[in-house]
């Protein structure tokens, strides 16, 4: 099962809700340590898409691997394998920064120990060493995402899901959230992340882009602006999406 | 005349100022955007001006009436479209209209000419529950509903929030058409690329106002000449250009890093030949007009120096 | 006015769409009825008893086969020893044992009185009390027989031995208990989570900057539950009725007055609790864990206010459904009249005149 070099392969992966066919027949890989964009309009079927993955839904038909895992029979394993983090929720509010790091670390059986070692190293790195043991609802909304960003890598997942991660946050955090993405794929780290900046969908090593449950293109975002005859990943996507706009639901 | 006056208005909860002694004014049929990240402060603001929080400090008035004294006046004349879409899921887009119609002791045929360039676009729907409809559908009928009595100035929060790039497009004409037709449109929003599409914007981060002027004048504040720099290997062009002991500010913008000096003078074939010589290849370089978000990042920078 | 009108109708839809609401609203009350009804007439007709009789005289006799024949018991064990008795109840078969005394008929007759002692296993005081209930009835019947018989009136005197639990209680018990639950959980839990609900979806910003007045939200958020909450307690009366044949001695109109009166402390209390509950799931539990338990265990609906301590006792003064309860026992079993519950009602009014102008004053006009 395990194909070296790739840490995500789908094929023809759909998911059908009754009539209505959520994503239809998706074919696309993901290689080792590249940072792939996954956008979308909402309701193309992003959210049900990554959910397959990550071993939350099981999927209609068509066959996925995610980290060389089967995503129908070896959820297990999926989990234990990567990282997730959403804009809506990540860290406990009620919890402070040491607290949600020390659960975090628990749940993917690290050593006392090494979490320790973990905390002052993620927070030294965030320069957060000030707000260790401040509650979570206490801080800006930049910080919690870059920390939420540190927990979910803590285990060194193979694979880390990125749901919209910098939603509503200011462009400078916005930009150093970034440095951590590609911090962590320079450490072979594969990041597949959901965006609605389109700048940032230009950080990427390749962007698909869903449309009704399809992927209507994949390619690099220089290669995918030359097609489109389009200045930006934004002309691209209008370009795309528009026409399937029409009588909206 | 003014359609708001606000002097040195101030909100806290507990220690934290959410809005920070802020003064400014809206003209009349202004299209008029609020532009920062999520808690600079723009709902608390949206919520006094339209009566529904109090102030610590400060005043402020909409439509020449106080937002605190002449609440119950303010609140016939003014339409509001809060953050989340405030509709009822469980009633169809026919009865939320009709509901919010009747709140306002109107009905939907008397303003009809007002929403009906939105409402027709959902009207197939109308025997739909709002809760089965998608996220630009509810955008759209929670507009109608905002603008169900005709209000003479509309507030309208983080209307595009969460909500993709072609709906977003297709709102901000909406709200074009609404300024056309003579209403004063009050809009917040965290995507900087919106601000080209307001008549004025001002720039709001942790309370304080950036800057506030037409996105042309903002734009003219930069006063640095501002680099797009691109290569290979983006990576080493980022790390390169960071040691680089004149490097005055580095964001990436897409594909393209932008890149101001802090030299006054300086030539941008000192700076391609300082990359030449850090192995950095296919370098491409160009001057460019700063976007907002330039803007943006410059005077952030400049509010933590202070 | 307009306004108004389309916010009730808005409500309704509410209501009507929410499938959860309706089976609470509409569900609830049959089967709790149902419940609470045959679970105790399963009982009363299978109790097994045990008799030791110490005189066997034809009038214990006659005692004995009038109780077996009443259909409510069935003769488990014959005891001889009052010694043996505990035994017999450790078993768990037998619900009750009835002990007549030495020369029970001569006493009777001689002296003009006996006693018959009556004990029962109160660990199901429900059951227990309803045994003893039956037991005395059928016993006070024999006695009015025997008074056609000779010229004076010959006393039976039971002696009721429990655990707890020594007041005597009426199989009807429950109906009462029943409509202060159920007018507490529709009123107060239901306007509480829509009030909620309405801020957790944010529409409650857009009603606060309508030209709605506070006053107009909190009283159309009201009149459906009010309208509700009578179609309720119509339901449960008719059903206890109809299939149970609880009896209704009093006056209909009083009963409906008061149930409005209970209503309006109810639905205030609901309006209380949405202020301070900023999600509908707080609101729940504020509801259930502040009104509802009161109204279980502190109101005399199932354990009878007497036997609390003391610092129980003078804790539920404070719980209305306490006092509705002796309303509606008094309206529908003794069937009495306002002017012997005049002063139970002026407590109830009291407690929603504070309760209403606290939740008026306490529901903002902003947000905070």
């Amino acid at each position: 099962m395990n194909e070296p070099g790739y840490a995500i392969r789908a094929e023809q992966l759909t998911k059908r809700f009754g009539d209505f066919i959520a994503v239809n027949e998706i074919t696309f890989d993901v290689k080792q340590g590249e940072i792939y964009g996954f956008l979308g309009a909402n309701g193309a079927g992003k959210t049900t898409a990554i959910r397959m993955l990550i071993g939350l839904l099981s999927p209609s038909s068509g066959i996925a691997t995610v980290a060389g895992f089967d995503v129908y029979k070896e959820t297990e394993n999926i989990k234990r394998n990567i990282g997730y983090m959403s804009q809506r929720f990540s860290l406990y509010e009620d919890l402070t920064v040491k607290e949600n790091i020390r659960f975090y670390g628990g749940v993917y059986g690290l050593s006392s120990s090494e979490i320790r070692d973990k905390t002052d190293f993620l927070l030294k790195k965030l320069e957060l060493e000030h707000a260790r043991n401040m509650l979570i609802s206490s801080l800006p909304l930049g910080w919690k995402q870059k920390l939420a960003f540190s927990i979910a890598v803590i285990h060194d997942p193979k694979i880390v899901f990125l749901d919209e991660p910098t939603g509503g946050v200011d462009p400078i955090t916005r930009r150093q959230f970034w440095n951590l993405i590609y911090e962590a794929s320079s450490k072979g780290v594969t990041v597949f992340v959901t965006t609605h900046y389109m700048d940032e969908s230009e950080y990427c090593d390749r962007v698909s882009i869903m449309v009704d449950g399809r992927i209507a293109a994949l390619d690099t975002p220089r290669g995918l602006k030359r097609i489109f005859h389009a200045s930006s990943m934004d002309e691209v996507f209008l370009k795309l999406a528009r026409p399937e706009k029409v009588g909206d639901i | 005349m003014p359609a708001i006056v606000v002097k040195n208005l101030t909100k806290k909860y507990g220690g934290v100022i959410a809005v920070n002694a802020l003064t400014f004014s809206v003209e009349k049929g202004e299209l008029f955007g609020f532009i920062g990240p999520d808690g600079a402060g723009k709902t608390s603001l949206f919520r006094i001006l339209t009566t529904l929080l109090l102030p610590d400090a400060g005043e402020a008035s909409v439509n020449n009436l106080d937002v605190v004294k002449d609440y119950k006046k303010l609140r016939t004349q003014l339409g509001y479209m809060p953050g989340r879409f405030s509709l009822y899921q469980d009633l169809s887009v026919e009865e939320n209209l009709k509901f919010f119609a009747s709140v306002f002791g109107t009905t939907i045929e008397e303003n009809y000419d007002l929403i009906k360039d939105i409402y027709v676009q959902i009207e197939p729907f109308k025997k739909r529950r709002a809760g089965q409809l998608s996220g630009g559908m509810k955008q759209k009928l929670a507009l109608s509903c905002a603008l169900i009595h005709k209000p003479e100035i509309l507030f309208l929060d983080e209307p595009t929030t969460g909500v993709d790039a072609v709906s977003r497009k297709e709102f901000w004409e909406m709200l074009k058409r609404l300024q056309q037709k003579g209403i004063t449109v009050v809009v917040s929003t965290p995507y900087m690329d919106e601000a080209s599409l307001c008549g004025r914007i001002a720039l709001i981060q942790n309370g304080k106002i950036l800057g506030i002027d037409t996105p042309n004048n903002i734009v003219k504040t930069f006063d640095k000449p501002l680099l797009a720099v691109k290569a290979r290997n983006t990576h080493a062009l980022i790390e390169a250009l960071r040691k680089y002991p004149h490097m005055h500010s580095l964001y990436p913008f897409g594909e393209f890093l932008h890149y101001t000096d802090k030299r006054v003078q300086f030539s941008n074939d000192e700076i391609h030949d300082y990359l030449t010589t850090e192995m950095i290849q296919q370098i491409e370089m160009k001057p460019i007009e700063p976007n907002i978000e330039d803007c943006f990042m410059a005077l952030m920078e400049k509010q933590d120096h202070e | 006015m307009k306004s108004f009108r389309g916010f009730i109708i808005k409500e309704f839809y509410h209501i009507f769409r929410d499938k959860r609401t309706m089976l609470i609203l509409f569900g609830m009350p049959v089967i709790q009825l149902v419940l609470f009804g045959f679970a105790i007439r399963n009982e009363i007709t299978d109790a097994k008893i045990s008799i030791v009789d110490h005189s066997n005289d034809y009038i214990t006799l006659e005692i004995k086969q009038k109780l077996l024949s009443s259909g409510y018991f069935l003769l488990q064990d014959d005891i001889d020893k009052d010694s043996d008795i505990e035994a017999v109840f450790r078993k768990g078969v037998v619900k009750e044992v009835i002990v007549f005394e030495q020369e029970f008929a001569q006493r009777l007759l001689r002296d003009g009185s006996a006693h018959i002692q009556i004990i029962a296993d109160a660990s199901d005081p429900n059951t227990a009390n309803m045994l003893i209930g039956y037991t005395s009835s059928i016993i006070q019947d024999y006695q009015k027989s025997l008074k056609n018989q000779s010229s004076f009136l010959p006393q039976i005197l039971p002696e009721v031995k429990l655990l707890y639990n020594p007041e005597l209680k009426s199989v009807f018990m429950f109906v009462p208990g029943l409509i202060a639950l159920l007018l507490m959980l529709v009123s107060a839990l239901m306007t509480s989570i829509t009030i909620t609900r309405e801020k957790e979806l944010g529409t409650m910003e857009i009603l606060l900057v309508s030209p709605l007045k506070p006053f107009q939200i909190i009283v159309g958020k009201v009149i459906p539950y009010l309208f509700l909450s009578f179609v309720n307690t119509a339901t449960v009366l008719l059903l206890a009725r109809l299939v149970f044949g609880v009896p209704f001695n009093g006056s209909y109109g009083l009963f409906f007055f008061e149930a409005l009166l209970f209503v309006i402390t109810a639905l205030s209390l609901g309006i209380m609790i949405s202020t301070i509950s900023k999600t509908q799931q707080t609101a729940m539990m504020i509801a259930l864990a502040g009104l509802m338990l009161p109204v279980i265990i502190l109101s005399g609906f199932i354990f009878p206010v007497s036997s609390m301590p003391w610092p129980l006792q003078v804790f539920s003064n404070i719980v209305p459904a306490k006092w509705f309860l002796i309303i509606v026992k008094g309206i529908m079993l003794k069937g009495i009249g306002i002017e012997y519950l005049w002063k139970e009602t002026m407590i109830l009014a009291g407690m929603s005149l504070i309760f209403v102008s606290v939740s008026i004053k306490k529901f903002k006009i902003r947000l905070q």
